[in-house]
């Protein structure tokens, strides 16, 4: 046992020296790793369900179609989280959120859910939820490639009256313990994610917003360019890696 | 009853007299990897900077350092563990360290305590105003020196 933990944190040292990139799931405790691997006590499989029933139900009075009528069953979404964020044929860049938000306006002529929202959380973590376990694989070419040399800035940008970048805790003190966190590669693939600290399901980018505070940095706005940036950064990053969506995390 | 809440009163109330001076940042002399003279003449508290070490709003320190206190749990690990500091640099040392690491190390991690320029994106909450005024700075170099074992 003693030594098994000893040769774990060994293997850690030399893969943080080796500079390759290991699950969020890896960092996690063995209580809450098996919990992130058990729907039945998984608590943010209630937010996969909810989303479900969102997926079936046409929004009432509108005459349009339920997600279901334009998509088919749910299980159709499979694949398609490890792919976002990508640049839409605008040229926006869309995660998750924001594509479920322009089928909303856009195809059901309905408002807006609003980020964070629970049924917005819970849409998103039953559409990620059908890409647990596929490899991430975003496009970061054409349109794709000025974004991620946007998130790649903002990645190493010294930030905040604490004046520390992204960087210098995810790649420089990674295994590290900060407090109570062992600090992590800092992945997005467990978002949406059911946190203890939330005691509820949340976003990727409220998850970044607490971060940004920690620094005491300006916390940008939910879905803002930025965020979006570093999110396709991240996936990047997490290139090859499962998706873990809906993750659980302290 | 009164004993049992008047210390956290009264360390609420020390907090708030550290906090008031904390809005700027005070001119100072570097020599070689020191700041000889206490900021503003000031002479600092060990029992206070102890405090300012723990405190989660202000010091913050313990998220990377650990300190030799049993009681406080979840000390962190990304700097250097501050037991034994006070024989291993001099007072000196240690406030140019506080005020602003940079200038030991241009790569430093470490935040500057007592600094507000060159800094990015800061909140609003924060902007123009250092971490730790020079009281506080003055009482944790107080506490780190007595940190001889
Ligand atoms: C002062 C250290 C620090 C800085 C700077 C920092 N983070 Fe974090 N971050 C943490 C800690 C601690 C956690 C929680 C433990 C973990 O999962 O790594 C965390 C968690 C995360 C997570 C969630 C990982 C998961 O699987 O739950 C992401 C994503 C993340 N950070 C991205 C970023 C980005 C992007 C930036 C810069 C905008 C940033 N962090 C800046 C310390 C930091
Ligand atoms: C974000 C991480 C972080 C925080 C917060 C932090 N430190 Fe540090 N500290 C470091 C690191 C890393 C070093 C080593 C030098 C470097 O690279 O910055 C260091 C070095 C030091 C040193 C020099 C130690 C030696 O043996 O040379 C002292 C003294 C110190 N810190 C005290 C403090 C105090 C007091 C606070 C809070 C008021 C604090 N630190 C907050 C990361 C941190």
């Amino acid at each position: 046992m003693r030594a098994g933990a000893a040769l774990l944190a060994c293997c850690w040292a030399v893969t943080a020296l080796a500079g390759d990139v290991r699950a969020p799931r890896a960092f996690l405790s063995p209580e809450l790793r098996t919990l992130q691997d058990d729907p039945a006590r998984h608590p943010g499989w209630l937010w996969v369900e909810q989303g479900e029933a969102l997926w079936r139900a046409a929004p009432p009075d509108s005459g349009k179609q339920a997600c279901a009528g334009c998509h088919g069953d749910i299980t159709g979404m499979s694949g398609v989280a490890a792919r976002y964020p990508a640049v839409a044929a605008d040229g926006a860049l869309l995660n998750l959120e924001l594509r479920i938000e322009r089928c909303r306006t856009e195809q059901q002529g309905a408002s807006a859910y609003g980020y964070e929202s629970e049924a917005l959380l819970s849409l998103t973590a039953a559409i990620a939820a059908r890409s647990r376990g596929q490899p991430v694989n975003v496009r970061v070419d054409g349109p794709a490639a000025a974004k991620l040399a946007d998130g790649r800035l903002l990645y190493s940008l010294r930030q905040g009256q604490l004046n520390l970048s992204c960087q210098q805790c995810h790649e420089e003190n990674v295994g590290k313990r900060l407090r109570g966190d062992v600090i992590s590669h800092g992945l997005g693939t467990g978002y949406p994610a059911y946190r203890l600290e939330w005691n509820g399901v949340g976003s990727l980018h409220r998850r970044l917003r607490a971060c940004s505070l920690g620094v005491r940095a300006v916390q940008a706005p939910f879905g803002s360019p930025d965020y979006l940036a570093l999110e396709l950064f991240l996936a990047d990053k997490a290139r090859g890696l499962a998706v873990e969506a809906p993750g659980i995390r302290r | 009853m009164t004993v049992r809440w008047a210390a956290p009163v009264v360390a609420a109330c020390l907090l708030a007299l550290a906090t008031a001076g904390a809005s700027e940042v005070v001119p100072f002399q570097a020599a070689g990897d020191t700041i000889e003279q206490p900021l503003r003449g000031l002479s600092g508290d060990a029992v206070r900077g102890a405090l300012v070490v723990k405190n989660r709003e202000t010091g913050n320190c313990l998220i990377c350092h650990a300190i030799p206190d049993r009681t406080e749990r979840f000390q962190g690990e990304i700097g250097p563990p501050l037991a034994g500091v006070g024989l291993r640099l001099t007072e000196g040392q240690i406030r140019l360290r506080l005020v602003d690491p940079t200038q030991v190390n241009p790569r430093a991690i470490m935040p500057a305590y007592h600094r507000v320029s060159g800094l990015t994106n800061v909140d609003a909450r924060y902007a123009k105003m250092p971490v730790l005024g020079a009281q506080e700075i003055e009482d944790v170099v107080a506490y780190l020196a007595s940190l001889k074992e």
